[in-house]
């Protein structure tokens, strides 16, 4: 269980995270979405106590970071997978991390093959491939078996058998009860991994919903329709208020919206129209998440006069 | 590399919590894993046993050619032992780059991740790397006295450990380097940065006495001896000289310095964000 209580970070006249709040539960992998700069990794840092919030602050499993006993046996945590001295192997790394909790040896030794990099795990992670430095960025967070799991970009650099793994192993650490806060910005991987979503922009908070509502939330309403009497359709669907059409010359495809399915069935049949094909348009989640961060950027914008000067350079 | 099915994680990790020991051992794992610990120490040693055997071997070759105020001062402890100034750049190093080689790869996230109360990071690495340089330190200037004395021999100038003051200067040698190794690995943390932390290390022993020299001479000798390497070094000089400090007062003011920059390091690892 993660909760997030007001956080802000500034640095200077910048914020970079503003009055954040969140909770993550166990059980399911969360999703943390934003685009660069949004404030994923500087919230992620101030969750690990690694950036003193300038306000606010986190608890994790109940308690700050810092005053776990045993922090790695309560989170695991791999920020930027690059936290690794180039010059020692990976089994050294991880055993000098093992070392600050008494973290027996066959753990390291455990870890090592659940990542998958026994064959490297004497050589120098200056090396290492970026697929294999996200690998070791695993192994150190998944070291004290921790309850809760903080992953910053795990997929990235990972080949496509990686980023198959990391999904499964996301997934089955969340099924196992664990808290699982994973951010990305690939949206077409949370949604294949994440049940529920934080979607921030600008370090501001703008969604904490699950998946299946996000999408919907931000699906377009638009309607896909396939006629061949495609001009004299989109002609009565005109009439109606509200309703906007667009339509390609030659082609047999309508795009509606501001009507619903059966509106169009109803007003196809009543006119003895064809249909060959009548679609609600559901949006990506990539699609949903630049639609909300773009408002988020617009709402910023607007709002700014009213505020303080601080927020204004932000 | 082709785990693809996820394993279910067992619960091996056993129950122990943060605790200083701990931390030391973690620090003397990471210490003993780089392999620029290594040709760092063997380095030291080389520069502190090779020198010193040089310096004698070429007094004992000119010393019938000396002029007579030279065979005067000649003190075989010191000469013995004067491969320090090269072995001391080589500890001030080493000592910089256990902090800052962290930084600069992105270690210190993973160290502090582990240990969120910093601060016994810092005890651990001071102590470790502190135990080792004394050791290797004290080792390095036993064997290059009683090489040197043995060159020296041939000219019968050597000196005993049992000679007054002798032993003093010997172990004293250690010691400084020692502090010297620990001031470094505090302005290391204080700097964060290699390149930085390493001339500030050498600005402070190397440059400051030249600096000084450059004053009135009357405030010369208020301020010269209280420099942190000739406050240091007055412990390993056998006569002192009439402006020097007193040989343990000398290594207690390097102390003090190596104690300030320690709780400086200390401030700002607490404070900064990793």
């Amino acid at each position: 269980m993660i909760e997030a209580v007001g956080l802000s970070k500034r640095y200077g006249p910048k914020t970079a995270v503003h009055d954040l709040s969140f909770t993550v539960r166990p059980g399911v992998v969360t999703g943390f979405l934003g685009p660069n700069g949004a404030g994923k990794s500087t919230t992620m840092r101030m969750l690990l106590g690694l950036d003193t919030p300038s306000s606010g602050h986190a608890t994790l499993n109940g308690r700050r970071y810092a005053d776990h006993a045993a922090p790695l046996r309560e989170v695991g945590a791999m920020l930027e997978a690059r936290a690794v001295h180039t010059g020692r192997s990976a089994f050294n790394h991880l055993l000098a991390l093992a070392a600050t909790h008494g973290i027996p040896r066959r753990r390291v030794e455990e870890v090592i093959d659940l990542v998958g990099l026994r064959q490297v795990a004497r050589k120098r992670a200056g090396g290492f491939s970026l697929g294999m430095g996200q690998r070791l960025g695993i192994a150190s967070a998944l070291l004290g078996d921790p309850a809760t799991l903080i992953l910053d970009e795990p997929v990235n650099g990972l080949d496509p058998e990686g980023i198959l793994w990391i999904r499964n192993l996301l997934k089955s650490l969340a099924t196992e009860g664990r808290t699982v806060l994973v951010s990305s910005h690939l949206m077409s991987e949370m949604a294949l991994t994440a049940e529920h979503l934080i979607v921030i922009g600008r370090g501001r908070l703008i969604a904490d919903t699950s998946v299946e509502e996000f999408t919907l939330q931000a699906s377009s309403g638009k309607v896909h329709v396939r006629t061949p009497d495609a001009a004299r359709l989109g002609k009565l669907l005109r009439e109606l208020p509200g309703v906007e059409v667009a339509a390609e010359d030659g082609e047999n495809v309508l795009e509606v919206s501001g009507a619903e399915c059966e509106q169009i069935g109803r007003l196809a049949a009543e006119h003895g129209l064809v249909l060959f094909e009548l679609t609600p348009q559901q949006a990506s989640l990539e699609e949903a998440f630049m639609e909300l961060t773009k408002d988020a950027v617009e709402y910023e914008a607007t709002v700014t006069p009213t505020t303080s000067a601080e927020e204004v350079a932000a | 590399m082709s785990t693809v099915t996820a394993t279910v994680i067992s619960t091996k990790a056993g129950e122990g919590r943060v605790t200083l020991p701990r931390v030391v051992h973690s620090e003397w794992i990471k210490f003993r894993s780089l392999r620029s610990s290594y040709i760092t120490l063997a380095v030291t040693f080389a520069l502190t046993v090779g020198f010193g055997a040089l310096f004698c071997w070429a007094t004992v070759n000119r010393w019938d050619h000396l002029p007579a105020d030279e065979r005067a001062h000649f003190t075989p402890v010191e000469h013995s032992l004067r491969g320090y100034f090269l072995a001391q750049m080589a500890i001030g190093v080493l000592g910089v780059l256990v902090v800052t080689g962290e930084y600069s790869t992105g270690m210190i996230r993973a160290s502090l991740s582990a240990v969120p109360k910093r601060l016994p990071v810092l005890w651990a690495k001071t102590a470790v790397f502190g135990a080792i340089t004394w050791v290797v330190a004290t080792v390095s200037c036993l064997i290059a006295f009683f090489l040197g004395q043995a060159i020296l021999a041939g000219k019968h100038l050597d000196t005993t450990l049992s000679a007054p003051g002798v032993l003093r200067v010997v172990l004293g040698m250690g010691l400084y380097l020692t502090a010297v190794g620990l001031l470094a690995v505090g302005i290391g943390t204080l700097i964060r940065n290699t390149a930085g932390g390493i001339a500030a290390v050498f600005g402070t022993l190397l440059v400051l006495p030249l600096l000084a020299e450059a004053l009135p001479s009357s405030w010369q000798d208020d301020i010269v001896p209280y420099l942190p390497s000739n406050a240091g070094q007055a412990v390993a000089t056998l006569h002192q000289g009439p402006h020097d400090l007193a040989p343990w007062t000398g290594l207690g003011v390097l102390g003090l310095y190596v104690l300030a920059a320690l709780i400086g390091a200390a401030a700002v690892l607490k404070r900064r964000d990793a």
